[in-house]
């Protein structure tokens, strides 16, 4: 057998040429014949019972088509886990945005008009707009206790630990909504005839799950909804659930039209309106020995999932597994859960709860140091998780995992220990203060517990008689690399070149479930599935004695054309299997959280204008350990990806709530990093190798987004001697905190966030 | 913003795309973003926000880089425009496009061709530029991908080549 490197190549993007030229076609630039274009008209308050409906007489209205929720043929829902949420409001509005009626015409222009020319009477009812309403339950908007979910993870007896005690150290910490803003915004196109039913192409991370919802809203069976992925220009989460929304909106309006019809959101009505990161505010008490070992602790984690339930229990899981970070509990009770609020719903956003609650641990470790007199350092190295020990949810760590090690290696990158000496120096004189911090964290690959068993993916490779090969997934590319990663596993486990080998459009006719694209599992499970599904070519090639083990491109060739020219197509599947040795408790919340942890140490290093109160980043040591990396450039384009949104969520990207709605739904007004505002980003990988993995790797997709922020407000603590609590830190957050006395008495105000 | 201009007050406008000469007949207030998109099919030139924050409808009118999505289309009647479509003939564009591919400069792909033409301009204007020149020729083009590490290093790599040729 020929000896490849395809995998661990940085081979070149499969759809790059086309992205790079400006061919690639993304859902706006397709154009149908008698294609209208779709609206909505949505609630403009946050909780209310719905009236009367006007229309202004202004408007030919008979040129519209016009779609309320008693034009559905199916059920009322946007079918995901609960259905608790419906495609379009008929009786009440539980949040401020929320559709209530469809528009079509061909004239985009009429369209908007007429959006305006529809007004909406209300019964107004009262909203809950925060976690601390919500828990109250003065008012009840959702089930019996305003409480999506909840879990309780408890390890040891915590009740022992209290009088063992030297310190016992409380910390609150809270983290904001966060806009995915993925510069493509949401955008489908529907048609429907009798006969094939409804297709819908969108902008999507997860086509089965649009299939799934559009099955139940349209009332159609399985083959009558096709569902086909666009080049999709960014999604982070913010295009896993939303797009079952708007595709049964155009899907509605295509079915009553009988027309294809167009939606595409400007930026306006995507920020407004679709998913955003969940709000969190995590409670730590922790006891903890005199030499700074933790004995115990208990964490109370809560986040706002707005008013449905959506994916808001899959969120918190992942946040109430990552409460603990990558540190040693000998016991600890985890107490979490998912609130409601009168507010868009808060959805799926690149690290889904982990960067959350590891905000909250990083920081409150840092507390600990200080309360015990030890460095941050330090007090990380006493508590690392060590092979052998058991996570929160008493997973046995099997991985020859060395934390100490990734420290020394990320102070040693960051010249941590000289710099903080000058720093400490040169901050006596001047303004400008600077610091650094670590944040040392974890990140779990793949659905959390069982949901790999239940999501039971398939994967198909097929050959054809020209000898090149196609993978079939309905794992989607949206930036990540999908296509170029799983076609370089394709061609290595068949020993071809990776030209030989192409990835199939996303579309529901064409591919087999392989699960949604999220949950950094794609080049870990469903690669590990496409190489069992290319060995299984290669297999039946050789049984059937066509082939032998050692074989050249043409031979492999000779070989597909006889198969197919004796038998018809040459295709392979594989569907995943558990690891035999996975354990799971869905009730107790216990065991093998997830198949591979990605294990990480970042530092930052910032300067604190005194004048403008304004920080800056310069500097991100970005060290991991991930596994094989698959493809060098792309993994590194992961991760300074992921580091560049996680400094907005520090430091730029506060989203601003009014009655429920964001106000600064712009981007001239919710401000991420641009090119100048970015320091370098500096990433460094350690492969250990995992076994359950194609090839070893690991989920990193999401990993770069749990640490920055700790990192960020913890170098802020460190230049400044203030601690900060609180995510998006602002310049007017450090004013509040650092102003004068003399200011204060002037304009009295809490200080929120401060420490 | 985005306010829909009248429709029926449409006029003819005269312009050259690509180095063809054009005529469209639109509304003067229709923005040039969807002239070029819809009226002559050039997609390759993306909307992001609709208010000149993104950058990634940019192209080159007269020579200057600007935001379609802010110029109505009167105001390009008689101008020479030139889109990502326009750009493959251009010295610069192959030496680019490459650098994008091997260095990771493209992800999503949706700024991409608004940030390729940023840094057409900006290697015209300064074929050697220092990191600094490339930071702040691209703060008008937004990636919410890359963190722009990877694209910093692609437009310089490309300047490299072009220089020692």
């Amino acid at each position: 057998m020929t000896v490849h490197h395809i995998v661990g190549a940085s081979v070149p993007r499969k759809e790059g040429w086309d992205k790079v030229t400006g061919a690639a076609r993304y859902v706006d630039d397709m154009v149908l014949p008698g294609m209208l274009y779709g609206a909505t008209v949505r609630s403009s308050i946050a909780r209310g019972k719905i009236g009367k409906i006007s229309f202004d007489p202004s408007i030919a209205w008979g040129e519209f088509v016009l779609v309320t929720a008693r034009d559905i043929p199916g059920k009322n829902c946007v079918a995901l886990i609960l259905e608790d949420q419906h495609c379009l409001a008929s009786d009440t509005v539980n949040h401020a945005e929320e559709p209530i009626l469809l528009l079509a015409h061909a004239d985009r222009h009429k369209l908007r008009k007429a959006v305006e020319a529809v007004s909406i009477d209300y019964e107004p009812l009262p909203p809950v707009h925060t976690m601390a309403e919500s828990e109250q339950q003065s008012i009840i908007i959702w089930g019996a206790d305003n409480t999506f979910k909840s879990y309780l993870v408890e390890k040891g007896d915590v009740d022992a630990v209290w009088k063992e005690a030297a310190h016992i150290i409380e910390g609150e910490y809270f983290t904001g909504a966060q806009e995915q803003l993925y510069i493509e915004n949401n955008g489908v196109i529907a048609a429907f005839d009798p006969e094939n039913g409804v297709t819908v192409w969108g902008s999507l991370q997860c086509p089965y799950y649009v299939h799934k919802a559009l099955m139940a809203l349209c009332g159609l069976p399985e083959d009558k909804i096709r569902v086909v992925q666009m080049e999709t220009g960014g999604a982070f989460g913010g295009k896993e659930e939303y797009p079952s929304m708007i595709a049964g909106h155009a899907a509605l309006l295509a079915m009553k039209s009988g027309r294809p019809v167009k939606i595409i959101y400007d930026r306006m009505e995507d920020m407004v309106a679709t998913t955003k990161r969940h709000p969190s505010r995590t409670r730590h008490r922790t006891a903890v020995s005199k030499d700074g070992k933790i004995l115990g602790g208990e964490i109370e984690f809560t986040i706002d999932g707005g008013a449905y339930a959506t994916l808001s229990s899959v969120v918190l899981s992942r946040g109430t597994i990552h409460a603990g970070g990558p540190y040693y509990w000998p016991s600890v009770r985890i107490r979490t859960k998912a609130l409601a609020t009168n507010t868009p719903p808060h959805g799926a956003f690149r690290g889904f709860g982990a960067p959350q609650s590891l905000f909250a641990m990083e920081r409150h470790m840092d507390r600990i140091a200080q309360v015990v007199g030890i460095s941050p350092v330090e007090i990380r190295r006493r508590n690392f998780l060590k092979p052998g020990q058991t996570t929160t949810t008493q997973q046995v760590i099997r991985e020859e995992i060395n934390l100490n090690h990734l420290l020394d290696r990320a102070l040693e990158l960051s010249g941590y220990a000289a710099k903080k000496t000058r720093f400490a120096e040169e901050n006596k004189n001047g303004m400008r203060k600077k610091g650094i911090g670590i944040a040392a964290f974890l990140h779990g690959a793949g659905f959390t517990g069982s949901g790999e068993r239940y999501l039971n993916s398939l994967v198909g490779v097929e050959a054809g008689a020209d000898g090149n090969v196609r993978v079939l997934v309905s794992s989607a590319e949206f930036g990540q690399g999908t296509n170029t990663v799983l076609c370089q596993i394709a061609a290595e486990a068949l020993g071809l070149p990776y030209e030989s080998v192409a990835i199939a459009q996303p579309d529901t006719t064409v591919v087999p479930n392989s699960g949604p694209t999220v949950a950094s599992r794609t080049a870990m499970i469903v690669g590990k599935l496409v190489q069992s599904a290319a060995k299984g070519i290669k297999e039946t090639l050789t049984k059937m004695r066509l082939l032998s083990d050692d074989y050249t491109p043409e031979q492999f060739r000779a070989a597909c054309r006889e198969y197919i020219a004796a038998h018809g197509a040459l295709k392979s599947y594989a569907r995943y299997e558990a690891p035999g040795d996975v354990y799971w408790d869905d009730e107790k919340y216990r065991g093998e959280a997830y198949a591979a942890f990605a294990w990480a140490v970042y530092v930052a290093e910032v300067t604190v204008d005194l004048t403008t109160y304004a920080v800056t980043v310069d500097d991100v040591v970005a060290l991991q350990e991930v596994g094989k990396v698959l493809h060098p450039v792309l993994a590194e384009g992961q991760i300074t990806g992921g580091v560049a949104q996680a400094i907005g969520f520090a430091l730029y990207e506060k989203v601003v709530w009014q009655n429920g709605r964001m106000i600064n739904n712009q981007m001239t007004n919710y401000i991420m990093p641009t090119s100048v505002d970015l320091p370098p980003i500096r990433v460094f990988f350690e492969e250990l190798g995992n076994v359950h993995g194609a090839h070893g790797a690991k989920g990193i997709g999401e990993l770069p987004m749990d640490g920055p922020a700790p990192a960020i407000v913890n170098a802020v603590e460190d230049a400044i001697g203030v601690g900060f609590q609180s995510i998006p830190l602002l310049p007017e957050d450090l004013f509040e905190a650092l102003r004068p006395a003399s200011v204060e008495q002037e304009a009295p105000s809490s200080t929120r966030g401060a420490a | 913003m985005n306010l829909p201009p009248e429709t029926g007050a449409k006029c003819e406008v005269l312009f050259t795309v690509n180095g063809k000469a054009k005529k469209v007949l639109v509304h003067p207030m229709e923005r040039l973003l969807d002239v070029l998109r819809n009226e002559l099919e050039l997609t390759g030139t993306k909307e992001g926000c609709g208010e000149g924050e993104c950058g990634s409808c940019s192209v080159l009118l007269d020579g200057m880089l600007v935001n379609s999505c802010l110029v109505p289309v009167a105001q390009a009647s008689g101008a020479s425009i030139v889109t990502i479509e326009g750009m493959s003939a251009h010295v610069l564009m192959n030496p680019l496009q490459e650098a994008f591919l091997e260095c990771g400069g493209a992800q999503c792909g949706i700024c991409t061709p608004g940030m390729i033409l940023a840094a057409v301009h900006l290697l015209e204007k300064k074929p050697e530029p220092a990191l600094a020149d490339i930071r702040e020729a691209l703060a008008g083009n937004l990636c919410r991908c890359t963190g722009y590490m990877q694209i910093f290093e692609a437009v310089a790599r490309a300047a490299r080549r072009r220089v020692r040729k």
